[in-house]
């Protein structure tokens, strides 16, 4: 990956300031530390730094068409980059360079807007055509790198990360009261929103023109599943061996590189299928990394020993201990560039460092399997509560929500009550798109109890308004397991999962990740097996399973799924973290920038340092109260 | 108990030590003060404070789900 940022003028009197695409540049320089350029002239400034992975004599951008006429800057991997070129050079395209950055340049030569439908990768594009005097900005379909951007007086800046916007800018930045309000329930903003005041970003699939017409804002590809009977019509062996063709394709083409790829190796599924496919069909040196909790309750280093061992990796690991976390945090967050509901992201920006440590720069990890496959525990807990709906009357149907969630069973008898209180409200909306997410977003929404009573008049959420806007129109037509699908990889999966756990924490330490669940070609075949094949009655990512069943020992397969968890209020019990909460979390801190009441942020302090903040609000709370201190400090404050 | 069990679900649930912003009778559910782990802070403290054991049987909205049911099921164990 790298990092791009531009501006485009509209006082034309004078060229972009290299001055200001510098300091724009400096702050992403973590994206691309082996190299950087420019491109100024009447209307744009384009930056680039680059992360160098493939061609990387001659792979500086911007890079330009033959005669200067069209300049591009990406952050990003075109993966069957080479496959477009061979059929540009024999369409008698010429090439100056090996990179894959010029054969995006050949492509808008060759098909104008219509080159994006040709890219398999990830990539966050900015084009200038310096004829046509238009400015296009593409974000990939899954939304795996980002692509932010704000008009000020005219002008469009635009960047991979939303501190080098900052730096372009002489007002201080604010606080968007939709996008943290959405935050404490969605956990994250829905695009365009984001934290920062009047700065958006591209929702994933979405390309921008800016041109002597306007802006124009234009989806090429979203998510999308058959209606009634369109399903794949093969045998479940056939299915299992396409989906199993797909992944080894998919992985093998993630391999392209000039410089050493890894592996990120947790010892659940995903993550154990994609090594495997590495040490079956890549010619690479397996290289896996992970990371261990010296929380027991979240590790997983049994079954990453057990992997290592299976596939002779040559593997570096590290422990985190909670004091990590507290150490991590303010870094987190300023990567990030968010307020958080959880710790998570802490310890896989001390997995990319230990990547980095041991001079590697690109990593395949298992990110997307889960909503591609439908794999959560979301998943199967909306199967139950649609079952229950039927009848919300019985009692069996409600225990089952015990076998998804052990904690519940606290008792020999039902306590229905509580379990038809806690997950069985919102039957009435059993058959909106979004009924299984309510839970989650029910639970997080207990965070805004501790906003101010100032915040709580000015904030809006309108996080499923908003929601309902950008759904397909066809979406009640699709199977309901399909349409939980759509909206867990357009909320969780890109807002958080692959932005602040997955590229933020990453490109931290200057560290590709790359995703082979996220091949648009295996999500487009997946989206149209069957949900019964996805989910067999409570078996979860069934045919995935049975695909890769070949490469994986039994007990890997059979694992009970794990939910990547890190400890939250418990990472603050120690002297660092208790620093941080006498300078964060204090009451004048509190009271100084205004977001949470002051009293009750006090009393759930209270509450955590007598070790009595066990809860669900408790732990989001505390979280989502010194992330957002933290997250003012450090933008707002500056 | 009364003022015990008010104090606790303020302090703890709550976060604030505003006698008004709790009425005895008022439902913890309906109220969306607790979540699916409250129920079991809720237990724990009434064990502890109160010496008594809450069966399984005992685990019933009507007998924990406001100050006023928490105070009738004390008093009838």
């Amino acid at each position: 990956m790298c990092g791009i940022a531009g501006i485009l003028n509209k006082n034309t009197n004078k060229n972009v300031s290299v001055d200001r695409l510098k300091s724009m540049a400096d702050a992403i320089r973590h994206r691309g530390p082996d190299d950087e350029g420019y491109y100024v002239d009447d209307y744009v400034g384009l930056a680039h730094v680059r992360l160098s992975i493939i061609d990387i004599e001659n792979g500086r951008q911007p890079i330009s068409n033959s005669d200067d006429t069209v300049w591009l800057i990406f952050n990003g991997e075109i993966f069957n980059y080479l496959e477009l070129r061979n059929e540009l050079l024999s369409q008698g395209y010429q090439f100056k360079t090996k990179t894959d950055t010029e054969v995006i340049v050949k492509l808008y030569e060759r098909d104008g807007l219509g080159f994006v439908e040709h890219l398999n990768g990830q990539f966050a594009i900015a084009l200038w055509d310096t004829v046509k005097k238009k400015l296009v900005l593409v974000r990939d379909r899954v939304g795996i790198l980002p692509l932010f951007y704000k008009v000020e007086n005219g002008s469009v800046f635009f960047a991979s990360e939303i501190k080098a916007i900052l730096k372009a800018m002489k007002s201080s930045p604010a606080m968007d009261m939709a996008g943290f309000n959405q935050t404490f329930y969605g956990w994250s903003p829905l695009p365009p929103n984001t934290v920062f005041e009047d700065v958006k970003q591209l929702l994933p699939g979405q390309m921008m023109v800016v041109d002597k017409n306007g802006m124009q804002l234009k989806r090429y590809w979203d998510w999308s599943y058959p209606e009634s009977d369109q399903y794949i019509d093969s045998s479940e062996d056939e299915i299992a061996d396409t989906v199993e063709q797909l992944l080894i394709d998919a992985t093998k083409l993630r391999l392209r590189s000039d410089v050493p790829v890894g592996a990120y190796l947790s010892g659940g599924l995903d993550s154990s299928a994609i090594v495997a496919m590495i040490q079956k069909y890549g010619n690479v040196k397996l290289r896996t990394f992970s990371i261990g909790f010296k929380d027991k309750g979240v590790d997983e280093t049994r079954y990453q020993n057990l992997l290592i061992e299976h596939l002779d990796s040559s593997h570096s690991s590290l422990t985190c201990h909670n004091e990590d976390i507290a150490l991590n945090f303010r870094n987190t967050i300023y990567h990030a560039e968010t307020p958080l509901v959880r710790t998570a992201p802490t310890p896989m920006y001390l997995l990319s460092g230990l990547v980095q440590k041991n001079k590697y720069k690109v990593v395949l990890t298992g990110e997307g399997a889960d909503e591609v496959f439908g794999g959560y525990d979301i998943f199967k807990e909306s199967k139950i509560r649609r079952f229950w709906s039927k009848n919300s009357h019985s009692v069996f149907r409600s225990l089952l929500l015990k076998r998804l969630y052990p904690y519940l069973d606290f008792t020999k008898h039902s306590s229905v009550s509580y379990l038809k209180h806690f997950f069985g409200s919102n039957f009435d909306k059993s058959e909106e798109p979004y009924f299984g997410h309510m839970t989650r977003w029910d639970t997080t929404s207990k965070c805004q109890d501790f906003l101010s009573e100032d915040i709580k008049r000015i904030g809006t959420n309108e996080y499923i308004e908003m929601l309902n806007q950008q759904l397909p129109k066809n979406i009640n037509k699709w199977h309901v397991f399909n349409q939980m699908q759509y909206v867990e990889a357009r909320g969780l999966m890109s807002g958080y999962l692959l932005s602040s756990q997955g590229d933020r924490m990453l490109m931290a330490h200057s560290i590709e990740g790359r995703f082979p669940f996220l091949d648009h070609n295996l999500i487009e075949y997946v989206n149209r097996i069957h949900p019964n094949q996805k989910m067999k009655v409570l078996n979860e990512k069934y045919i995935l399973k049975k695909a890769v069943a070949n490469l994986l020992p039994s007990v890997i397969r059979a694992r009970k799924k794990q939910p990547y968890r890190a400890p939250d209020i418990p990472a603050f019990d120690n002297l660092i973290g208790k620093e941080m909460i006498a300078s964060y979390m204090s009451g004048d801190a509190i009271k100084k920038n205004g977001y949470f009441e002051e009293k009750k942020v006090e009393m759930l302090v209270n509450k955590a340092h007598k070790g009595k903040a066990v809860g669900f609000k408790d732990n989001m709370g505390f979280v989502s109260i010194l992330s957002t201190q933290i997250w003012h400090d450090l933008f707002v404050n500056k | 108990m009364e003022d015990k069990i008010r104090a606790y679900v303020l302090e703890n649930f709550l976060f604030t030590d505003d006698q008004n912003a709790l009425v005895d009778s008022e439902s913890f559910l309906e109220k969306g003060i607790i979540d699916s782990t409250g129920i079991l802070e809720i237990i724990g403290f009434i064990e502890a404070e109160f010496n008594v054991t809450v069966e399984d049987d005992d685990m019933v909205p009507e007998n924990l789900d406001s100050v006023n049911n928490i105070v009738a099921f004390l008093s009838k164990k």
